[in-house]
């Protein structure tokens, strides 16, 4: 590892790869142009690559038909779960526990992993949490708000003003974390999941970081045990053992990171299709009934997630050669619009009512925060357009989207044309 | 008509339950349950269908 760590001082936000040449034979997801144009790289090349690869993060392959991302999805003999983040020096833990279970666990161990985190956020113990979230928004909107004339010209930013808090604020919270560390828990999230072309050297520091602060609120933990996630996992056991520190740190480490720039990134994605396509917020005002359905098309459509596999054993997909260790990118979103699984998957249609979308993973691993998520990105979307009847993008060409797996707007300024 | 859940297949998306609570329950740790032994009064049909093809897992059938 050592040899690939440049020995000059530079930018430490620099990729450690160049731009891309084609899509099809050297992608990269934390190209800026990937998330910019995900549907139309994904539509090229479903028609030209369906699996597509390339030589960088030391071997990567991108699947983009429905049909081969849920094969993979189900495929834990082939595939292994032991990093799901595909990125130049991932500390990569052992099978079948990995880094942050159960995430990053296969079966056997995952199913106990899981079993023990899911109880936590089923729906019965998620739904009482809509009248915080619902606060929540309208605090953040009334902050927005702070200040200016009822009738002068508004112009917010959806995803920095509104959509990154939300998720922080609500684990921070569930886990027992200050809440003034939320800016700290952002950065934490843009080291992990959108530095991931850094030097392996800035990658390894960040991972540090993160532990070392983990580290300080698990001992608050021990020091003053709380009714919260975080002393749960202290206190859970498994095998009749007690967590190990690392299980313990390790599944903060998904919670925390896992529920944040993704859930950010639907509400974002969601509040982006409606700026652009005002009959739509008009037909959820005249037709309220339709929100279940529109929440659930943006998540087809929108998806946030593209999760990752490694191929676990050298093996023949589809005639394309995979190789032990090489990563394999899950891009669910891709899934969701791809036209042999679902009727004009490249229309958005708020009343869809046969959407078997797959935005929370398909098969072992379906997102254990989805109740969660879809609560926070209901009551999130449905609050701002009860705030902001009327509102269009500011400036299109300003919209900014992540890098890396999770696709969402970073940036995302919205006129304000009419107020509550 | 009668619907039944393949509890291997179930991963707790928790679809059918948002879409027809009046035919599923979700136990302790998210997983799907069918009420009434699966029977579906006709009234509630067209729901029953509906949360049979939103499932991602294919988890939802009618039974025999």
């Amino acid at each position: 590892m050592s040899d690939t760590i440049p020995q000059v001082p530079h930018d430490p936000e620099a990729s450690m790869y160049g731009p891309v040449t084609d899509w099809a034979t050297d992608f990269d997801h934390a190209d800026p142009d990937y998330n910019r144009h995900a549907h139309e790289i994904w539509a090229d090349l479903r028609e030209t690559c369906p699996v597509a690869h390339t030589d960088r993060y030391g071997g990567t392959w991108l699947p983009v038909t429905h049909a081969d991302v849920t094969r993979i999805a189900y495929d834990t003999e082939h595939f292994t779960s032991r990093s799901v983040v595909v990125s130049t020096g991932e500390q990569i833990a052992e099978a079948p526990i990995g880094g942050a279970p159960p995430i990053t666990s296969d079966p056997p161990f995952h199913h106990h992993a899981r079993r023990l985190l899911l109880p936590p956020f089923a729906p019965k113990k998620i739904d009482p949490w809509e009248d915080d979230v619902r606060s929540l928004c309208h605090e953040l909107i009334d902050a927005m708000l702070d200040g200016t004339a009822g009738d002068a010209d508004l112009t917010v930013d959806a995803a920095v003003q509104y959509a990154q808090h939300i998720p922080v604020n609500v684990i921070a919270r569930m886990l027992g974390f200050p809440l003034e560390d939320a800016d700290l828990f952002r950065g934490f999230v843009h080291d992990v999941l959108e530095g991931v072309n850094h030097d392996p050297a800035v990658r390894m520091a960040a991972f540090e970081r993160l532990d070392a602060y983990l580290d300080v609120q698990i001992q608050d933990h021990v020091d003053n045990p709380r009714d919260d996630l975080t002393t749960f996992l202290m206190q859970s056991t498994i095998f009749d053992q007690p967590l190990s520190h690392e299980h313990v740190r390790g599944s903060i480490v998904l919670l925390l990171l896992a529920g944040i720039d993704t859930t950010w990134s639907a509400i974002g994605s969601s509040i982006w299709h409606l700026a652009g396509t005002p009959s739509d917020v008009g037909r959820l005002q005249a037709e309220p009934e339709l929100w279940p359905t529109a929440i659930e098309e943006f998540l087809r459509a929108y998806a946030p997630v593209t999760m990752a596999r490694m191929v676990a054993q050298d093996h023949d997909f589809n005639g394309c050669p995979m190789k032990k260790d090489e990563w394999v990118l899950l891009p669910f979103p891709a899934a969701n619009l791809d036209p042999a699984e679902f009727d004009r998957a490249d229309e958005v249609h708020i009343d869809r009512e046969v959407n078997r979308h797959a935005a929370f993973g398909l098969g072992i691993h379906r997102c254990l925060g989805s109740n969660l998520a879809r609560l926070e990105l209901r009551i999130a979307v449905e609050t701002f357009v009860e705030r902001f009847p009327e509102f269009e993008l500011a400036d299109p060409a300003a919209v900014r989207w992540s890098v890396g797996q999770i696709r969402g707007p970073r940036e995302l300024p919205i006129r304000v044309l009419r107020r509550a | 008509m009668r619907i039944q859940i393949d509890s291997d297949k179930c991963q707790g998306h928790n679809r059918c339950y948002a879409l027809a609570p009046e035919l599923f329950d979700v136990d302790d740790y998210g997983s799907a349950l069918v009420l009434n032994e699966g029977i579906v009064p006709a009234e509630l049909e067209d729901k029953a269908r509906l949360a049979i093809a939103n499932c991602p897992e294919f988890a939802i059938s009618e039974a025999d």
